[in-house]
C-alpha cells in the first residue's frame, strides 16, 4: 500500500532528492534510481504517467526541467499519487515562492524537511496544504530562535 | 576554488554548492568535493564550533551526488543527541539518509529517539517519530512501541497523526504488535482532524489486512466511515481540505479503500455501504484528475465488495466512461481495471470492446500495452474474424517489445476459436511473414502439424508459402514451414492448379531455385538450412527431370562445414547410391499428424526447440517424425547398416521395406519407431494425478509410481494460476520416521501467472517398514516482493492402497 520511494531528477539525469520508504542496500537504491531514470527519461512527452518496471507501478510528472517520480504497489491508485506529487510541488512552491529546480538544488535539506511534514513511512501525513506550511514556519522560526539564541554574545 | 586548513571556518552550504556547480568537468568536480570532505572530517573532530548543522549539510549535499559520506554517521548520531533544535533536526535528515536498519550505528540513536519522543517541544518529537517511521528496526519497533501508543491517546493532533504513521510502520514491521494498537486505532476514528483521522484510517487498514480476527472487530465501524464519508461528499466548500472541488481526495480515497476491505466476501457490511457507495459514484464531479481519482477508487471497491448488481453496473459504465476519456491516463487506468473483472463481468467488458480495440492505435506504448491484453481477453468465438483482423492490423505496426506477446496471443486465440482451417491456416502465415522473428520456437512445428491435417488445403497452403518464400528468406520460421511444404508437397506445388489460388506456373528448377537461395543465404539459421536441405531431398521423389540437380546438391553439402548439414548431406548421398530402392518409401508423404492433447500443440507441453536431437527422452511418440525428419531417415539408415550382416538380404529387406511402407501411410508415427525398436516405448498413460493444495491460486498436485516393494516416485506439480509471477518457489517435505526421503532438484524456482509454466520436482522414498504413508508439504514462495508459506498434509497417495502399499 505506501509508496516505496520518492525521486526527483532533472532531464540530464542528476537526482535532486531522493527518499526511499522501503529498506534497501546502496547498491539496490543505487539500481533502482538508474534503471527507473532511464525509464522516465526515455518517455516522449505527452505519453502516459504510469509505467510499469518490474513488480512495481513507477508514477511520474514532468514540473519544468524536474521529474517527480515515485514507486507503487500493485494496489495502489495511480491517480491519486499524481495528486501526492501535484501537493508537494504546491508545498513547494508556497514555500519558495515560484519554486525552480535551483531552489531544491540550493536548500535541499528544507525540500526534505517539507516532505517530512507532508508524507510518512510512504502514506500522506497531513491533507491540508495550510497546516503543513505552518508547521514549517513554526519549525523554521524554532531553529532560527535557537541560533540567535545561541550566537548572542555572552557578556 | 577555496583552500581549506583544519582551523579555517566552514564554509557555508550554499558556496559549497556553488563551488561544485562551477567545476566543468567530473575531475574537477572530484577535486572540490575530496577538498570539502577533508574539511568536514577535519571540523567533525574538533570541539562544538557552532556550524556542525553546516558541515553535515554539506556532507548530506555530497552523498546525494553519489559521493561516500560514510563517515558521517557518528556526527549524525552526536548531533541528534544535541540539545539544540537546528543541529537535531540536520543529525535526523542524516540519520535518514546515511543509517539504515541494517547499519550498526542504527542501534545507537534508538536512546536519543526515545528521550525525544517524551521532549516538551513537539517539533522535536515530530522528528524522533518521523525518523522511528523512516528506518526503525523491528528492535527499535518493539521497544518503543508502548511509546508510541501512548502518544497516539494523549497528544495534540501534530502529534497524533505522526504517532498513528508510526505506528503503522511498526505494524509491518513486527506484525504482533498490531494488536497493541487496536483499542487506541478504533477511538481515533472519532477526531475530526483530518490528518488524524486519515492516520487512524491508514493504520486500521494495515491492522485489518494483517490479522482477519482485527478484520471481524473492525466491521462494526462501517456505519462510522459511511458517515464520514457522506460528511465529505455532501459539504459545502471547506478551503483547508479543497483540492478542485472534490473536499480532501486523500482521505476519501483512503477510507474507500478501508470500505473495500471490510464489506469484501461479507454481504452485511457490502450492504451497508452500498447507498453510500452509489452517491459517491454519482456526484463525484469527472472533469479533473482529482475527481476521478476518487472514482477509480469507488469503482475498485464496488467491483470488490459483494454490491448489488445495479451497483456494479454503474462501476462498470464509469470505466466505460473513463475509455472515451481524453486523457491517456484515465484510458490506461480504465483498462487496467477492466482486465481484472473480465472473467467475472466478461459480458458487461464486451459491451466496450469497440473502444477498447480502438485504444490499439495509441500513440502510447503503455496504453497499447493494456489494450492488447484486454484485446486479448476479449476474444470469443462470435468476433473471432473481426477481432483478428484488428489485432493483425496491430502486429504489423507493433512496438517490438510487445510483438511477440501479440504473436503469441493471436496463435492461442487461433487455435481456440478458428471458424475454419483455411482461416487459421492463413492466420498464421500472416503472423509470421509479418513478425516471423518475435514468434516462439514450437510455432514451427505447431503450423505444419496444423497444415498436416488440412489435407484438402495441401495445394493452396504450398503455393502461398512458396510465393512468400519468393518475396522474403529473412523470417527463419516461414522460411522452415515453408521449405518443409515445398519439400513435402512439391508434387502439388509442381501441378499448377489449384483451386484456391491463382494459377500460377512453378517449374522444377524454380522450386529448386527457391530452396538453393535458402541453402546458401546468410540468412538463413543452420536449422532452417537443414530444412531445406531435406525439402531437396524430398523433392527428388516428386521430380522427374531434375534429380541430377538434387543430387549434385547433395553431393556439394557432403563437405559442409556446418556439421549437421554435412551429416545430412551424407546420408542422402547414401540414399542415392546404395539404397536407391528405398528412397521412395523413406521419402514418402509424411502421415497426418496427431494432435496430443486439445488446446496444447506439440512444442508447447514439451517446449523442446525444432533443433532438438532425438536422443532426448519422449514424452510422446509422433512429435519425433515431425520434428527430425531427416534425422529419422539417418537412424534408419543406422540400423539397417549396422545389422546389414545380420539381416537376410532380399527378401528381408523387401519386408521391411513393405513393412516401412505399410505404417507410412498408416497410423502415427510411433509404430514405426516400435518397429525398428530403437527407442522407448512411449509412455502413453499418464499416472493418475491428485490435487494436493489448492490456494491462492497455487496448485499442488502429485502422482505415483511404484518403483519397489518399498521404493515409491512421487512426482510434485505446482502450477500458478493467479495474475502474479512468484519466484523463490520452493517445497519441502517431511515423512514418518522410518521411511526414507529424497528430494530431487526441482525443475526451477519461479512460477509465471497464468499457468505459462510449471514446476516439478521428483521425491523418492523408501518405505521399509512399510508403515503407513504420510507426507508433510510446505510451499513457500515469494509474490510481488513478500514471502509466502503454507503447508499441507498428504494422506493418500494415487496408485497405492489405503495402507500406502
Amino acid at each position: 500500500m505506501p509508496m516505496r520511494f520518492l525521486l526527483l531528477f532533472s532531464r540530464q539525469g542528476k537526482l535532486r532528492l531522493q527518499k526511499w520508504f522501503t529498506p534497501l542496500t546502496d547498491r539496490e537504491k543505487k539500481k533502482v534510481i538508474r534503471d527507473v531514470m532511464a525509464l522516465v527519461l526515455a518517455r516522449p512527452p505527452r505519453s502516459c504517467n504510469f509505467l510499469h518496471w518490474r513488480d512495481i507501478k513507477v508514477v511520474y510528472k514532468r514540473y519544468a526541467s524536474l521529474y517527480f517520480c515515485t514507486g507503487l504497489e500493485d494496489q495502489d491508485n495511480e491517480l491519486l499519487t499524481l495528486e501526492v506529487l501535484h501537493r508537494y510541488v504546491e508545498l513547494l512552491d508556497k514555500y519558495f515562492g515560484n519554486v525552480c529546480e535551483l531552489d531544491i538544488i540550493f536548500n535541499f535539506e528544507k525540500a526534505y524537511y517539507i516532505l517530512d511534514e507532508f508524507l510518512m513511512g510512504g502514506e500522506v501525513l497531513e491533507t491540508s496544504k495550510v497546516a503543513v506550511s505552518v508547521s514549517m514556519e513554526n519549525a523554521d522560526t524554532l531553529q532560527e530562535t535557537m541560533e540567535e539564541y545561541m550566537n548572542r554574545p555572552a557578556f | 576554488m577555496h583552500t581549506h586548513t583544519a582551523m579555517s571556518p566552514s564554509v557555508p552550504l550554499q558556496e559549497m554548492i556553488r563551488a561544485i556547480r562551477s567545476a566543468r568537468t567530473q575531475c574537477e568536480e572530484r577535486g572540490v568535493i575530496q577538498r570539502e570532505c577533508a574539511a568536514i572530517r577535519a571540523q567533525f573532530r574538533q570541539a562544538d564550533n557552532g556550524g556542525r548543522s553546516h558541515n553535515l549539510a554539506k556532507l548530506l549535499y555530497v552523498h546525494m551526488l553519489g559521493y561516500p559520506a560514510h563517515f558521517g554517521q557518528m556526527e549524525c548520531v552526536r548531533m541528534i543527541a544535541s540539545p539544540r533544535y537546528s543541529e537535531k533536526r540536520v543529525g535526523y535528515l542524516g540519520a535518514m539518509m546515511l543509517l539504515d536498519e541494517k547499519q550498526d550505528a542504527s542501534l545507537l540513536i534508538t536512546n536519543s529517539i526515545k528521550n525525544d519522543l517524551s521532549h516538551s517541544n513537539q517539533y522535536v518529537q515530530s522528528l524522533a517519530l518521523c525518523t522511528l517511521a523512516c528506518m526503525g528496526s523491528a528492535e527499535m519497533c518493539r521497544d518503543l512501541a508502548p511509546e508510541i501508543d501512548r502518544l497516539l491517546r494523549a497528544s495534540n493532533s501534530y502529534i497524533k497523526k505522526k504517532a498513528a504513521l508510526c505506528a503503522v510502520h511498526i505494524v509491518r514491521k513486527v506484525h504482533e504488535l498490531g494488536e497493541l494498537f487496536v483499542p487506541a486505532a478504533r477511538s481515533l476514528l472519532s477526531e475530526k482532524n483530518h490528518g488524524v483521522l486519515h492516520g487512524a484510517v491508514v493504520l486500521i487498514i494495515e491492522l485489518c489486512e494483517q490479522n482477519p480476527e482485527t478484520l471481524e472487530r473492525f466491521r462494526k465501524t462501517v456505519p462510522d466511515l459511511v458517515q464520514i464519508m457522506k460528511g465529505l461528499v455532501l459539504s459545502g466548500y471547506s478551503p483547508e481540505h479543497d483540492v478542485a472541488g472534490i473536499s480532501d481526495p486523500f482521505l476519501q480515497v483512503r477510507i474507500l479503500r478501508l470500505l473495500r476491505i471490510l464489506g469484501r466476501n461479507n454481504e452485511g457490511a457490502s450492504d451497508s455501504m452500498n447507498d453510500l457507495l452509489a452517491q459517491v459514484a454519482t456526484n463525484t464531479d469527472s472533469t479533473k484528475t482529482v475527481g476521478n481519482a476518487v472514482l477509480y477508487e469507488t469503482v475498485l471497491t464496488v467491483l470488490d465488495i459483494k454490491s448489488e448488481s445495479g451497483l456494479r453496473v454503474l462501476a462498470v459504465n464509469i470505466l466505460g466512461r473513463f475509455l472515451l476519456n481524453n486523457d491517456r491516463n484515465i484510458r490506461y487506468i480504465a483498462m487496467t481495471s477492466l482486465q481484472k473483472i473480465v472473467g467475472t463481468d466478461h459480458n458487461a467488458v464486451q459491451r466496450h470492446r469497440g473502444t477498447i480495440v480502438d485504444c490499439l492505435k495509441d500513440q502510447d506504448a503503455s496504453v497499447k500495452r493494456r489494450a492488447l491484453e484486454l484485446s486479448l481477453a476479449l476474444v470469443s468465438a462470435s468476433n473471432i474474424r473481426s477481432m483478428m483482423k484488428e489485432l493483425l492490423l496491430f502486429l504489423s505496426s507493433c512496438p517490438p517489445e510487445l510483438r511477440a506477446h501479440a504473436a503469441s496471443g493471436i496463435f492461442n486465440a487461433a487455435e481456440r476459436y478458428a471458424p475454419s482451417q483455411r482461416w487459421h491456416i492463413d492466420t498464421m502465415l500472416h503472423v509470421l511473414i509479418t513478425a516471423g522473428g518475435d514468434v516462439r520456437d514450437e510455432t514451427v512445428p505447431n503450423l505444419i502439424q496444423l497444415i498436416t491435417n488440412a489435407s484438402e488445403l495441401h495445394c493452396y497452403t504450398v503455393h502461398k508459402l512458396y510465393r512468400a518464400l519468393l518475396l522474403d528468406i529473412s523470417q527463419q520460421s516461414l522460411v522452415q514451414v515453408a521449405c518443409w511444404c515445398i519439400g513435402e508437397y512439391g508434387d502439388l506445388l509442381l501441378k499448377g492448379d489449384c483451386q484456391e489460388t491463382e494459377p500460377v506456373q512453378v517449374t522444377e528448377d524454380d522450386a529448386l531455385d527457391a530452396l538453393e537461395t535458402v541453402l546458401q543465404s546468410h540468412m538463413s539459421s543452420p536449422a532452417t538450412r537443414g530444412f531445406a536441405l531435406t525439402a531437396t531431398m524430398k523433392l527428388s521423389t516428386r521430380i522427374t527431370d531434375n534429380v541430377d540437380r538434387i543430387r549434385s546438391i547433395v553431393s556439394i553439402y557432403g563437405s559442409c562445414i556446418d556439421v549437421e548439414l554435412q551429416q545430412r548431406a551424407v546420408e542422402y548421398n547414401a540414399l542415392f547410391r546404395k539404397y536407391d530402392h528405398m528412397r521412395a518409401a523413406v521419402l514418402e508423404r509424411m502421415p497426418v499428424i496427431e494432435k496430443n492433447s486439445p488446446g496444447h500443440t506439440n512444442g508447447e507441453s514439451t517446449g523442446e526447440a525444432v533443433k532438438d536431437v532425438p536422443t532426448a527422452k519422449m514424452k510422446q511418440g509422433e512429435p519425433l517424425l515431425l520434428q527430425q525428419p531427416a534425422n529419422q531417415v539417418c537412424d534408419l539408415l543406422d540400423l539397417l547398416g549396422g545389422s546389414e550382416e545380420t539381416l537376410q538380404p532380399g527378401p528381408a529387406v523387401d519386408c521391411l521395406v513393405s513393412g516401412l511402407s505399410v505404417h507410412a501411410a498408416g497410423t502415427a508415427g510411433g509404430d514405426l519407431l516400435d518397429l525398428l525398436g530403437g527407442f522407448e516405448p512411449a509412455e502413453l498413460s499418464p499416472a493418475p494425478q491428485v490435487l494436493a493444495y489448492d490456494k491462492g491460486g497455487v496448485t499442488l498436485t502429485l502422482s505415483c509410481e511404484k518403483q519397489s516393494d518399498t521404493g515409491l516416485t512421487v512426482t510434485l506439480t505446482a502450477s500458478n494460476s493467479s495474475d502474479s509471477d512468484l519466484s523463490s518457489f520452493t517445497l519441502q517435505a517431511a515423512v514418518p520416521k522410518s521411511v526414507q526421503l529424497h528430494m530431487k532438484a526441482p525443475s526451477g524456482d519461479s512460477l509465471p501467472a497464468r499457468g505459462t509454466a510449471k514446476v516439478t520436482q521428483m521425491v523418492v522414498l523408501n518405505n521399509p517398514n512399510k508403515v503407513n504413508l504420510k507426507m508433510r508439504v510446505r510451499v513457500s514462495y515469494t509474490r510481488q516482493g513478500s514471502p509466502f508459506q503454507d503447508t499441507v498434509q498428504i494422506d493418500s497417495f494415487p496408485g497405492l492402497d489405503a495402507a500406502g502399499q
